[in-house]
């Protein structure tokens, strides 16, 4: 399938650029440079944001729009692009693109980066600044009917907004049915059982062929980046992270938070520390890939009975042994900047003895999961060779995590830029090129034996740790006051892929913006490219294998 | 303790033909027997049941709940492992999870409610079929809970629809959903929780009624401003 959006050329891909030869490449384009802690930061013209980006795309590489991340200043609105390489993460450059407050317009980076699109709508629909050139420039997280844009300066936000239903527009009002064509739009959702949330999906069926879909995100728009810039660093924020992918994926994304702002404000986390939170976030992918399995099968077999219930059962067992770690079954706020908030319970035997019974049942598990599940006929009917994402469209999208690795691109930040102790384990990142539901399928099983493994280091590791080496937290102090105007954007591998946060300090003890990039947001932009042409059931599988969740789509 | 001379009638204790003859001949055979429930059996030869209708019936809803299938937020994992294996509510008669609101007779409400999403519920809700009763779950349907200062966070499921249950918690544990739906069925089997119950959002349904001095008292109890629905009744379905 041509997509029309392949790169130009492929060059110097594998190749690393130096800050000289990006400094060449921008060249006279570059009005300044404002960088940021984790990479090399260019400002340009907003009428030049294409022409840049094109070049770096197909010059240097830099083939994955990470993040845009818009924001407004005092006397200027901005939005950076966080550009990165799907062959090298630690590859990253800033694109910053000022605007005027009196004129907030942009030029849209859709052409070069599909995945702008959405990023777009959601920076005019919360900060305000327009681009221009934008296929479909209409909010995307809040009603179409909302006054003013909530992340912006002048904006109340304590002021509520009366929204009643007869001004959302109808999806099913009459003007929709088509009567001059023979199509038939049928809307699915928010409310809906297969949809995994609130997730609204306005589809155009042709036959029982799928001819449109338009995912219809931000029913469970929880304000996210207002709550974040309103805590501050040290305590106010870790609870909030736990709540974005709230798939018992807590301690992942409490790690997001805790990468950014150590690396905000140079805090170390002792190797003990690291030690526990690498084992911590397994344990919580372990129990985030079992729910994306079990409801997996929910959709595509309806089987509550079996699939479901087994998954939950073990679901259960990994929420227990968290429970006993962090004292919460789900939202664990565990992680303290520079390390963990306590030592692992007492008495210590007994809970690496839970946890080493947990792993020596799982392969039989994941036998019978085989069995059940990826061994069985009609299952491989319906996802083998349904819901393609091929690799170039999922980079175009930025898709990333078991979504990506399903379509053969071989991409793990756990791996490409290492945080915490993963990088002095023995594991592997497990990639399949059947760019199908069934390979998405195959990815996560694998990964759960994977994590199994890096727990089971990790319980080697802390059963012999010196008893008087337990450092569990640094020396962190009181307040945090990052310097004013230090930016970073700092990513870690998520259960659903590259969960980022860019932050920017401005000298007090909360952030100046703070921004979400989330896996999820990137995944369900693609639906539309892995659904369309194909059967009704199969945008179920589609959306079911993408394995998305609400809160972190909408933040 | 017990003598043969206090024992009844052999023909009594040791045969069921005394009550299954009475019943037999009440019921008939044939085509009828579709009476011939558990529940006829249970009552035996006794043709009534001595009880008012009204807390008949509300001992059957209490004891057989079915509950919408409806998940927003993080709430809605817990409830999943409520209704899965381990805590299992189908235990307290209360765990079909419909997914039509049309064959729900109960809707939990499991997590935050924004602007977007606070019409959709109440289109769900209204869609239920009387009588019909709300679990407010975790946090955010009390208060907005975290994320109550939020400028798109409507503060508390009460908002929008009446809640007859509040369960606390961020989110609450299994065992709190599990108490929470048992207080529910206990309110309403003993008629604490009515089945039809007008709530001030609900006068404006019976705008044409006598405005008595209750009608009046709990008209003037509502602030147009603050009403987060304004929801048009003539066109509901």
């Amino acid at each position: 399938m041509s997509t029309g959006l392949e790169p130009r050329r492929q060059v110097g891909v594998d190749v690393e650029t130096t800050e000289e030869e990006l400094e060449e490449l921008i060249g006279d384009r570059a009005l300044a440079r404002d960088d940021h802690k984790n990479a090399p930061g260019f400002v340009i013209r907003p009428d030049e944001v294409q022409d840049v980006l094109f070049d770096l795309r197909d010059e240097a590489g830099f083939d994955h729009l990470s993040c845009l991340t818009a924001q407004e200043y005092a006397d200027r609105y901005e939005s950076i692009y966080h550009l990165k390489k799907y062959a090298d993460p630690t590859q990253e450059v800033s694109i910053v693109v000022p605007t005027t407050s009196d004129e907030p317009t942009s030029q849209s980076a859709e052409p070069v980066f599909r995945t702008a699109d959405w990023h777009e709508r959601e920076a005019f629909d919360l900060v305000g600044i327009d681009y221009e050139g934008h296929p479909d420039p209409r909010r995307i997280l809040l009603p179409e009917t909302w006054q003013g844009h909530p992340l912006s300066l002048d904006y109340n936000q304590t002021k509520p907004q009366v929204v009643s239903l007869t001004e959302h527009a109808n999806p099913i009002q009459p003007d929709q049915k088509g009567a001059e064509s023979d199509t038939m739009f049928l809307n699915i959702g928010p409310h809906h059982p297969a949809t995994h949330g609130v997730l609204h999906i306005k589809t155009v069926l042709d036959g029982e062929t799928v001819a449109d879909v338009e995912p219809d995100v931000g029913y469970l728009h929880r304000c996210e980046e207002q709550m974040c810039q309103s805590g501050t660093y040290r305590h106010q924020i870790m609870p909030y992270p736990d709540r974005w992918d709230y798939v018992s994926a807590g301690l992942l994304n409490e790690w997001a938070y805790a990468r950014v702002a150590e690396d905000l404000a140079d805090l170390e986390v002792p190797e003990y520390a690291q030690v526990i939170r690498t084992m911590g976030a397994e344990l919580c992918r372990i129990a985030s890939h079992m729910l994306a399995l079990a409801t997996f099968a929910l959709d595509v077999y309806g089987d509550f009975t079996a699939i479901f219930q087994y998954g939950m059962r073990d679901r259960e067992i990994v929420q227990d042994i968290l429970e006993d770690l962090t004292g919460q079954r789900l939202m664990f706020n565990y992680f303290r900047l520079g390390g963990v908030a306590w030592d692992l319970p007492e008495p210590r035997e007994e809970f690496f003895e839970k946890i080493r019974d947990l792993l020596d049942e799982l392969p039989a598990k994941v036998a019978e999961y085989d069995d059940l599940l990826t061994g069985n006929e009609i299952f491989q009917v319906r996802c083998v060779d349904t819901g393609i994402l091929e690799p170039e469209v999922a980079k175009q999208y930025g898709c990333t995590g078991p979504v990506a690795r399903g379509s053969g691109i071989d991409y793990d930040l756990r791996r490409d830029d290492p945080y915490g102790y993963y990088e002095n384990l023995e594991w592997d990142v497990v990639t399949e090129d059947g760019c199908d539901n069934y390979s998405r399928v195959l990815v996560r099983m694998q990964e759960v034996e994977q994590s199994a493994k890096i727990i089971e280091q990790c319980v080697d590791l802390l059963e012999d740790w010196p008893e008087d080496d337990r450092e569990i937290q640094s020396n962190v102090p009181r307040t945090l006051k990052p310097e004013a105007d230090t930016e970073t954007y700092r990513a870690v591998e998520g259960a659903k892929g590259e969960l980022g946060i860019y932050i920017r300090a401005d000298g007090t003890d909360k952030p100046g913006r703070f921004k979400i990039r989330s896996p999820c947001f990137h995944n369900l932009s693609a639906l539309p490219e892995m659904s369309e042409g194909e059967y009704i059931p199969d945008l179920i599988a589609s959306l079911g294998s993408l394995d998305i969740v609400l809160g972190e789509v909408d933040r | 303790m017990s003598s043969d001379q206090n024992k009844p009638r052999q023909s009594i204790y040791d045969s069921t033909a005394p009550s299954t003859d009475t019943r037999d001949s009440r019921i008939g055979e044939g085509a009828d027997d579709r009476f011939n429930s558990k529940l006829r059996e249970a009552f035996g030869s006794t043709p009534f049941i001595l009880t008012k209708f009204d807390k008949f019936m509300n001992w059957v809803r209490g004891s057989s709940m079915f509950m919408l299938q409806f998940g927003i937020a993080c709430c809605s994992i817990e409830m999943m492992h409520t209704y899965a294996i381990k805590h299992d509510l189908d235990r307290f008669g209360a765990g079909v999870p419909r997914a039509s609101p049309r064959q729900a007779d109960v809707i939990i409400v499991p997590g935050t409610i924004v602007s977007k999403f606070g019409p959709r519920m109440k289109r769900v809700y209204d869609q239920m079929p009387e009588p019909k009763f709300v679990v407010g779950m975790g946090s955010c349907t009390i208060s907005g809970g975290p994320f109550q200062e939020g400028y798109n966070v409507v503060k508390g499921a009460e908002e929008i629809v009446p809640v007859d249950i509040h369960v606390p918690g961020c989110p609450p544990r299994p065992e709190a959903l599990v108490y929470g739906i048992a207080k529910l069925q206990e309110r309403v089997a003993n008629g604490e929780s009515s089945p039809v119950v007008v709530k001030p959002y609900e006068l404006e349904e019976f705008g044409d009624l006598p405005r008595d001095e209750l009608v009046q008292k709990l008209a003037d109890q509502i602030d147009e401003d603050d009403l987060v629905m304004r929801y048009n009744w003539s066109d509901s379905p």
